[in-house]
């Protein structure tokens, strides 16, 4: 077992026929992913990759019975790339493209509220689970497959965690980036909860950043409902602080979000916090 | 992306929400000139992309367009926080009996907009969050619903606004909101919203800040901004579609992803801390960035004087290492660099990436496998310079 994808996921790749992808739809095949159909508007019945590209995402479900979908829309069409999947009724939905609006973004959770979609991201790297299937970017020769689950808001962060596992010869069960728009569709909190009912997760990485309150959140998850051991490494530590925070932006946060605070809240419920990514590999080990 | 006090109000007035007449002077005789225009006393309020400027002297009342000539005259091309200031807005004084505070912002918690208002307006609202946040009354506003009547009602009730003025606050209240989702705005605020002596309502300061994401669908927004309100550097960076922040440290620094270029800026500094080195500065060049992205990039970083060795550190998902290392020998081979440079490529395609800098044979260049060895490299690297 594994969570949110295995070797039954069938794959839909939205924008599959742009230059993204395109290069993203054939590293995903390799890996062994199922892809079923793309969907990009106008260019229904073409043939990429030896899969069928369909005008909307209805039809190519309808079609291939896909149960997930990946977008790399570019930004400007990318809220509606997601809303589209929703109203299909697609299950899982990865939302790679970096840089969708905000206030779009709010109208999509709001929607994704009321429906029974999954979405992950956007501005993510995806998922991957090692050695079944891929969906996303991430780099699939990095990893093996093994007992630790991964969860990351940071894309680039991610990989770094996976690559220090697996060159410690430590395996992952999923690798789950969850993004860093401050708007988005699966959190820490779910990603844990789906740690912990996963037989085949001992042990969690959680990578954090500075910014907004998901990792205080995540923190009191662990405290409350985990039984298994988490990891965490949060990012930002040097960074100089108030640059891209707002005036009432400040207010709502309640003026907290710095890697300090995130660091001792984890430290607080016994979680241990690595300095490097190498360190990582190490605190799991131990 | 930040606007200015006068361009948030004309921006505000589009939308309908009533403002003072008065106008932007980039020369004190423009200033007397306006002040004239408007008859009587005048506020002549200096134009920068910070806070304090009353504190600093930037906020001046005139009683006639001389004195507005004169405080004109000594505003203009005051320093600011280090923001010169280039424009003064000339707005004809109000009577003020109360100040309001109305703003909207995004909750990222809640994921939704948020409308706070408080009857201690013209203060700086973080600290009346901190020494008073009862008297912060918020709504929260669900994008598909949009602003509703009743919750103006609320924040009316809450800040015991007089009731004759119901009607007007209604009015302004939608209209910000409006003005808000219009804009894709991530900060849309009136400090203060004042009521005049003559018992109307009259935004007399504002202050809006966009989301950069969003800018693709506001041609007009995106042309109002200031660009000599920020290093020259960041507006090249911005341009590139780099993010770049300057720092204090003399390694110049190269990512991809956001989390990573902070993680390198960590490293680099937790590695250098015992010596005084650090990262010159935090750059991420994003998703699936290309040769040009990359040799734009370090061009950036090159022309940095505090930068003595470079760290180039890609993990690459998207983006490519071939493609990095093209950019990467571009940008050497234009200009000649003898500085130390570490260089550590992994992720997807980095055997291409890898043999292509190799060919390059690109001098006092050393790879590295692993984050935390490539951060040592790199302050061994100052130490020896």
């Amino acid at each position: 077992m594994a969570i949110l994808i295995d070797n039954n996921t069938r794959l839909l790749v939205q924008g599959m026929t742009g230059q993204q992808g395109l290069f993203h739809t054939r590293q995903m095949i390799a890996y062994g992913t199922n892809v079923v159909g793309g969907v990009t508007p106008g260019k229904g019945g073409q043939w990429v990759e030896g899969k069928p590209v369909f005008d909307t995402v209805r039809r190519a479900k309808e079609t291939t019975g896909a149960n997930a979908s990946v977008i790399y829309v570019p930004a400007p069409f990318a809220a509606d790339a997601i809303l589209e999947a929703i109203d299909a009724g697609i299950e899982l939905i990865v939302a790679i493209t970096e840089h969708i609006p905000v206030l779009d973004m709010m109208r999509v959770r709001n929607v994704l509220d009321r429906s029974s979609s999954r979405l992950v991201g956007p501005n993510c790297p995806g998922l991957l689970t090692p050695g079944q299937s891929k969906v996303g970017i991430m780099p699939g020769h990095i990893a093996m497959p093994g007992p630790v689950g991964v969860v990351s808001r940071s894309g680039t962060l991610t990989y770094e965690a996976i690559y220090a596992l697996t060159r410690r010869g430590i395996g992952q069960s999923t690798c789950v980036g969850i993004g860093g728009d401050p708007v988005n569709g699966t959190n820490f909190i779910d990603v844990l909860q789906m740690f912990e009912d996963d037989p085949d997760t001992e042990k969690v990485v959680l990578i954090g950043e500075i910014g907004g309150t998901d990792e205080q959140k995540a923190a009191d998850f662990i405290a409350q409902h985990m039984t298994k051991p988490v990891v965490a490494f949060v990012a930002g530590r040097k960074a100089p602080e108030g640059r891209t925070m707002g005036h009432a932006g400040a207010i709502v946060e309640g003026g907290v979000g710095t890697a300090a605070e995130k660091i001792a809240r984890f430290q607080d419920v016994g979680v241990r916090v690595a300095q490097t990514p190498e360190e990582i590999a190490e605190l799991i080990a131990s | 992306m930040n606007l200015h006090e006068y361009q948030s109000k004309f921006r505000f007035e589009e939308f309908g929400i009533p403002i003072p007449h008065g106008k932007v002077a980039e020369t004190p005789e423009e200033a007397r000139q306006i002040a004239q225009e408007v008859g009587g006393p005048v506020v002549v309020k200096a134009q920068v992309l910070t806070g304090g400027r009353g504190k600093a002297g930037g906020v001046k009342l005139a009683a006639t367009p001389e004195e507005a000539e004169q405080h004109a005259r000594s505003i203009l091309g005051m320093d600011i926080k280090g923001h010169i200031v280039r424009k003064v807005l000339v707005d004809p004084a109000a009577n003020i009996e109360q100040e309001i505070y109305l703003g909207i912002t995004n909750d990222r918690a809640a994921r939704m907009p948020v409308i706070m208002c408080s009857a201690e307006g013209g203060m700086d609202i973080e600290e009346v969050n901190r020494v008073k946040p009862e008297a912060i009354i918020r709504e929260h506003i669900d994008p598909l619903l949009g602003l509703r009547s009743y919750q103006i009602n609320a924040l009316a009730s809450g800040i015991e606004l007089p009731y004759p003025l119901w009607r007007q606050f209604q009015k302004i209240a939608a209209c910000l909101y409006r003005c808000y989702m219009e804009s894709d705005a991530t900060l849309a605020e009136i400090n203060p919203l004042i009521i005049t002596a003559e018992g109307d309502l009259l935004a007399v300061d504002g202050k809006m800040s966009l989301d950069d994401n969003a800018l693709f669908r506001h041609r007009d927004l995106a042309a109002l901004r200031d660009t000599s309100a920020e290093p020259a550097v960041e507006t090249q960076a911005r341009e590139a579609g780099l993010s770049y922040v300057k720092l204090d440290g003399q390694i110049g620094c190269m990512v991809n992803g956001a989390g990573l270029a902070m993680a390198t800026m960590d490293m680099t500094s937790i590695f250098g801390e015992a010596d005084g080195i650090g990262p010159a500065n935090f750059l991420d060049i994003g998703g699936g960035a290309d040769a040009d992205t990359v040799a734009a990039a370090l061009r950036i970083i090159l022309a940095d004087p505090d930068v003595k060795a470079i760290l180039l550190n890609i993990f690459g998902g998207i983006t490519r290492c071939d493609e990095v290392a093209r950019g990467v020998i571009a940008a050497f081979s234009e200009v000649h660099v003898k500085m130390p440079k570490v260089v550590r490529l992994v992720g997807t395609n980095e055997e291409e990436g890898r043999q292509l800098l190799q060919e390059a044979n690109i001098p006092d260049m050393v790879t590295a496998t692993t984050l935390s060895e490539a951060a040592q490299k790199a302050v061994a690297a100052v130490k020896g310079a």
